[in-house]
């Protein structure tokens, strides 16, 4: 699905953000990355992502290096890869139907199809009645679970989140992880990026954990039985 | 593209686009006139080539205008390979061709005007007026023969500077036209960097999001092109209505023909094709630099 081999990154001239990541990530499978503010996560899920081209080093992604991938076959890589950004950036002109609606009509599908569909993802996340309102007037959660909405609609094939729960209370954090759950379930590969410490005790999902730039990958605990 | 009657870009909320229908309509209101200054140009210069070509004037001087000498020049032009036709031109004819240049007062004052022969010239024949002129002196003195090329070519070559003068002129407009787009364009996509950002995270081609300045770039050329294209046609009506009123002996007819009229639309078609391209090119180079 994913694979990084001594990937190096950094900006311009500047010191080196990432050293030496190597990782895979086997389909369907469920990571959280973590690491104290300034470890690099947001430069690592960019590089997932196709953002950002490594500095050295390979990334394979959906069985393909992107280093020899051709320019215009990138955008086909990317439909298949959803992101949660920290910011949401959901289009502030747009209602909330529309930002949902917006991969698929990237991705050339056919407005009545477009349109149903969202609908449909939006009444799922809870914001059935909140259709046409601009990302102005709803609250940080609604925002947030819109941006999640507009990362799956295109059902892709791997998830990335980078701070998914950073901006809501426990109890909506808690009903995003279990969407973020039940998507896994259904077989897309997810990685959030998080701080919340407790959240990863809790889901007990393997850990790529950032220090200064460098990663390793760790198993949490189990969660303790009930 | 489109969803609700959007583009994903909004467009509307860009300063920098404002300006850019007033520069088209000012570019396409000048490019117009120029190019219909062009068109007369170009018509007066076929009308005079038309006219004089193929004709040469035979003149005889007042005093030895007389019937034998018309007689005698006449069966010399006829019988000279190429003459296809001649013709006497009357006193009076001659007389009115001077009367725009010298007055009526002058002209019936007795002034001793040459004789004229009209002399047609057969399509493709050459005559070299020097020697024909010579064997016609020979015949009655001072006969001359003027073919109109010295004053003809130098008025064609005044015309055509003219022409290629007005098409330099387009062609200068049509550049600053693209500058402009260039710049609204560049405008355009640091405002909207962060959306066309998150298009091209979700896959989009530079192609969709070129298309989405492309359109805007055509919304805007068109509104421009339109307001500049109406301006130029009232202005070239205005010159063509007082164009009438004026001896049209001195100034070529300040008027176009339909067809012309139609060519016309090429300035403002011109301006929004020239604005699509640029923007979907400039578009299309910026975004080459995405990873």
């Amino acid at each position: 699905m994913l694979r990084f081999e001594n990937v190096g990154m950094r900006y311009g001239i500047g010191p080196e953000i990432l050293r030496d990541i190597s990782f895979s990530l086997a389909p369907g499978s469920f990571h959280f990355l973590t690491g104290s503010s300034g470890a690099g996560k947001t430069t690592l899920l960019k590089l997932m992502y196709l953002a950002l081209r490594p500095t050295r080093g390979l990334v394979h992604l959906f069985d393909k290096d992107i280093s020899v991938t051709p320019r215009e076959e990138l955008p086909g890589l990317r439909r298949r890869v959803g992101v949660v950004f920290q910011d949401f950036r959901l289009i502030d002109h747009m209602t909330a139907v529309e930002n949902v609606a917006l991969p698929l009509r990237v991705n050339g599908s056919r407005h009545a199809e477009i349109d149903s569909h969202v609908r449909e993802l939006l009444s799922w996340v809870g914001l059935g009645e909140r259709l046409d309102a601009r990302p102005s007037t709803l609250s940080g959660g609604q925002q947030q679970r819109v941006a999640i909405a507009r990362a799956v609609i295109n059902r892709p094939r791997l998830l990335l989140a980078d701070e998914p729960t950073g901006n809501v209370d426990d109890r909506i954090a808690m009903r995003l992880m279990h969407l973020f759950e039940e998507l896994n379930k259904a077989g897309t590969t997810i990685v959030i990026a998080t701080h919340n410490s407790q959240l990863v005790e809790e889901f007990g999902h393997p850990i790529l954990q950032l220090d200064d730039g460098e990663l390793t990958v760790r198993h949490a605990r189990k969660p303790s039985p009930a | 593209m489109k969803f609700g009657g959007r583009t994903d870009l909004p467009f509307e909320r860009d300063q920098s686009t404002r300006f850019l229908p007033w520069i088209v309509a000012l570019m396409v209101f000048l490019g117009a006139l120029m190019f219909a200054g062009a068109l007369v140009v170009s018509d007066t210069i076929d009308s005079w080539d038309s006219t004089l070509t193929g004709r040469m004037t035979v003149q005889i001087p007042h005093d030895a205008a007389t019937d034998d000498a018309f007689g005698a020049l006449t069966a010399m032009l006829n019988a000279t390979p190429g003459v296809r036709d001649t013709r006497r031109v009357p006193d009076a004819e001659a007389q009115s061709l001077l009367v725009p240049w010298l007055g009526e007062e002058v002209v019936n004052s007795g002034l001793p005007i040459p004789a004229l022969i009209d002399v047609e010239i057969a399509a493709g024949a050459r005559i070299d007026p020097e020697l024909l002129a010579a064997r016609l002196s020979g015949a009655v003195p001072g006969t001359t023969v003027d073919d109109h090329r010295a004053w003809l070519s130098a008025l064609i070559n005044l015309g055509r500077t003219i022409e290629i003068l007005a098409f330099v002129i387009l062609g200068l407009i049509a550049a600053a036209a693209v500058v402009a787009v260039v710049f609204t364009t560049r405008s355009g996509l640091a405002v909207h960097a962060a959306i066309i950002e998150l298009l091209h995270q979700m896959g989009a081609h530079d192609r969709y999001i070129a298309g989405q300045f492309q359109l805007q770039a055509m919304m805007l050329a068109a509104r421009g092109g339109l307001a500049g294209a109406l301006a130029a046609g009232v202005v070239l009506l205005v010159f063509a209505w007082v164009g009438q009123g004026i001896d049209a002996a001195f100034l070529p007819p300040v008027t176009l023909s339909a067809a012309e009229w139609l060519a016309l639309l090429v300035v403002p078609l011109g301006a929004v094709a020239i604005a699509m391209l640029t923007a979907r090119l400039t578009v299309l180079r910026a975004l080459a630099r995405m990873p």
